[in-house]
């Protein structure tokens, strides 16, 4: 029998990713979440966090990750600083660095950051002693988008063993996507992610991963999809052609959902939607969809994961 | 072990004996156990070293005629922060290097005359022969070539616009009509269009990272450019830092019909891998540990290197080549960066790492790992490179004494302190590595000892 270390959810100083967490410490984190749910209602942990300074530093434009960390923070008792990142020294030639420790100095003791290169968040952790929550860097994790997006999945099917879940869009360039591929395989799933071949690049080696270059092939049979945001902003159709061409064979709609998918497979998406793109709006707001659920779910499992970081659970 | 102490070419030629220590001399094929005198710079028998000259114990050390770099970053002028010509030669010694080749893009760049000779002018004290490589065109900005003829003629060894390729193949094929067959065109072989922003090798692990990839395509395409100027003007091309299996095949067919190409690997191409950029810490012949990374331990930005970090595969077909001699030297690359360009996120991080001092360290943990004969790599860091160079390297009785002893069953711990370099950027930081060098002899003078 081989021992492999493994990180207590307890001993967790740092949510960088998850990536190499185990089932169990999924699991946990996953109930955690629930007791959250239950606890934000009768404010029974109010003060759980009343020693923590919570810094939110998103040198990304973020509104509902922001907004959700901010609520579940303040939830927790803690004190919460918003640093205006746009406007923050940083734009006036600061490295990265000397604004984290900065931060750090004037008493923040917890960081949740964004940033838009990968792995912004493991030189954070490296370089200072703040206790680091990645809310997304570039297009490397987004860990508790995916552990919302478990706890919808999980709340959905219960155990997620053996359920096949299609994750469909800009793949490579999707951070979302990484986390729940680590997040879902973890948890027993079969992962497959479907796109315009360049969309997908790099994900044939994945372990595990199956992958798709039609949208029929994609979801077919799948228990739940998953599609993700065309970043519209950084001209992401231009790789593949155009946006109109995306939408003619990848936009989910209910027809294709019901003819390829299980039968009554939820829909999910990180939000923020293009409405029509991605999927329609029929589908988004129709009996498949969990989009809501997802953003309920926001608030208690990024206090699930606050009070783990600060050793409060 | 005495505190470590670094002399100059200029010292006086030392007077020594060294006792019972295992001589290797890869351009002879002697690898044999016995005492060797030095006197005066000269080396000679045991028996010519005067009775009361200092005797030093060397049972179980190695004595290898002294290494010669290929390609060597020293940041003068310019980047005196990072390193000097001084720093950068006491860093030479330390890991055994005896002769180094300073890299053309300094600030400003070495592409004028009076540049070359600035540098070898500051050198003529250094702990270590300072050859230099002018830049290959005006400015390094590719668009017109130096003044070849008047660059060696100042005793440039060759010219390069190492830190990216020269991208117009008119001006590659006029500087190798201009260097003819003695004097290399040293390419660092990458595409930019090819790249494309890439800050690491494409594959599994950039996808898993989330970093855009470079594809071995940009080192390819140069590569086989290159050949077919040199096979077209019978000029000579030496492709350094080679990272990739498929240009080393590309290299292979070109010698095998006989076109004038050569190549160097660095030591982090050889033992370190992509997958160093996510955490892995094992070396690239061994499988990696497959343990969950802790937070913090990836996107070190002394990952960040140009040509990026290989793959495990590809690797080992260089070690392989290495070993069966169709890469003619391992060099160092040697690239210092002060911290502040190192601690920021991963694709931000300035190229480039410190390889003088660890580089015979690496070819000892391949040579224990089995991978690699010590006289093979002893002859890629020693008497091939020199040969490129038309200097002259072995421990034959009558020459000079120019060789590096070293103990391959000591060990040292990488940190700042141990570092003679002015920078320390290497992601080997902290580890323990094989091989302690002893000693140091350039030209006759004691370079390095401890």
């Amino acid at each position: 029998m081989i021992s492999v270390p493994v990180v207590a959810a307890s001993e967790r100083r740092h949510v960088v990713d998850v990536e190499g967490w185990s089932r169990g410490e999924i699991e946990r984190m996953l109930d955690r979440a629930e007791e959250m749910r239950a606890a934000r209602a009768s404010r029974l942990y109010r003060s759980l966090l009343e020693a923590e300074t919570v810094g939110l530093a998103f040198f990304e434009t973020s509104t509902r990750t922001r907004i959700s960390f901010e609520l579940a923070a303040k939830a927790l008792g803690a004190t919460v600083v918003d640093l205006q990142a746009s406007s923050s020294s940083l734009s006036k030639g600061e490295s990265l660095v000397d604004t984290l420790r900065t931060l750090e100095r004037t008493g923040v003791t917890i960081l949740v950051m964004r940033h838009a290169s990968s792995g912004a968040p493991d030189l954070a952790v490296r370089s200072t002693g703040l206790r680091i929550v990645n809310g997304g860097d570039g297009t490397h994790a987004h860990p508790t988008q995916a552990l919302l997006d478990a706890l919808t999945l999980r709340e959905r099917f219960g155990a997620l063993d053996g359920r096949l879940i299609a994750i469909v869009g800009d793949v490579a360039h999707s951070r979302v996507a990484r986390s729940n591929i680590h997040a879902l395989q973890a948890l027993g799933a079969r992962v497959r992610v479907a796109g315009p071949e360049p969309w997908i690049a790099g994900f044939e080696s994945w372990p595990g991963v199956e992958t798709a270059t039609t949208l029929a092939d994609g979801i077919r049979d799948a228990d739940a999809v998953m599609t993700l945001r065309v970043q519209l902003e950084r001209d992401a159709a231009a790789s593949i052609g155009s946006l109109d061409a995306y939408v003619d064979a990848w936009r989910l709609d209910e027809a294709r959902m019901a003819r390829w998918a299980a039968p009554d497979a939820p829909v999910l998406h990180p939000g923020p939607t293009n409405e029509g793109v991605e999927l329609t709006a029929d589908l988004a707001n129709g009996p498949r969809s969990l989009i809501g659920r997802q953003v309920e779910n926001g608030v208690p499992t990024r206090m699930a994961i606050l009070a783990t970081v600060a050793g409060a659970v | 072990m005495t505190t470590p102490t670094f002399g100059r070419l200029t010292d006086p030629p030392a007077t020594v004996l060294l006792i019972g220590a295992r001589l290797i001399d890869p351009g002879a094929g002697t690898d044999a156990v016995r005492d060797l005198g030095i006197v005066d710079g000269v080396l000679t028998t045991a028996g010519a070293v005067p009775p009361g000259a200092e005797r030093i114990e060397a049972r179980g050390w190695v004595v290898a005629p002294g290494f010669c770099d290929l390609h060597t970053h020293l940041r003068q002028p310019g980047g005196e922060e990072a390193e000097t010509v001084a720093s950068g030669t006491r860093a030479a010694a330390h890991g055994g290097f005896t002769t180094v080749c300073a890299m053309p893009n300094t600030e400003p760049p070495l592409d004028t005359p009076a540049r070359v000779t600035a540098v070898l002018a500051a050198a003529t004290d250094a702990a270590a022969r300072v050859r230099v490589i002018a830049a290959a065109t005006a400015r390094r900005a590719g668009m017109t070539s130096s003044d070849v003829t008047a660059l060696l003629d100042v005793g440039a060894i060759g010219v390069s616009d190492d830190g990216a390729s020269v991208a117009d193949p008119d001006v590659v094929r006029e500087l190798l009509h201009a260097l003819g067959p003695d004097h290399p065109l040293i390419e660092h072989a990458e595409d930019a269009s090819l790249v494309a922003g890439g800050v690491m090798r494409a594959g599994a692990t950039a996808a898993r990272l989330g970093l855009r990839g470079w594809p071995p395509e940009a080192e390819v395409r140069i590569v086989e450019r290159d050949v077919a100027l040199a096979r077209a003007t019978g000029g000579w091309v030496h492709v350094t830092h080679l990272s990739t299996a498929a240009a080393l095949d590309v290299v292979r067919r070109a010698r095998a019909d006989g076109v004038r190409v050569t190549c160097d690997v660095t030591p982090h191409h050889l033992a370190l891998a992509d997958d160093w950029i996510g955490g892995e810490r094992t070396f690239a012949w061994e499988d990696p540990d497959g343990e969950p990374k802790l937070p913090g331990a990836a996107y070190d930005g002394t990952c960040r290197v140009n040509p990026p970090l290989t793959t495990r595969e590809d690797a080992r077909a260089l070690l392989a080549a290495v070993a069966d001699g169709t890469i003619d030297a391992i060099a160092t690359d040697h690239a210092p960066h002060q911290q502040h360009r190192k601690l920021v996120p991963f694709a931000d991080a300035a190229p480039g790492l410190i390889g003088l001092e660890t580089a015979l360290s690496l070819g000892l943990a391949a040579v224990a790992a089995g991978r690699l004969p010590l006289a093979t790599l002893l002859d890629a860091l020693s008497t091939r490179p020199a040969r490129l160079l038309g200097e002259q390297r072995g421990l034959t009785d009558g020459t000079a004494a120019d060789l590096v002893a070293f103990d391959p069953s000591a060990s040292w711990v990488v940190e700042r302190e141990a570092l003679a370099s002015a920078s320390w950027n290497t992601p080997l930081l902290g580890r323990k590595l094989p091989g302690v060098v002893r000693l140091t002899v350039a030209n006759g003078r004691v370079t390095y000892r401890s």
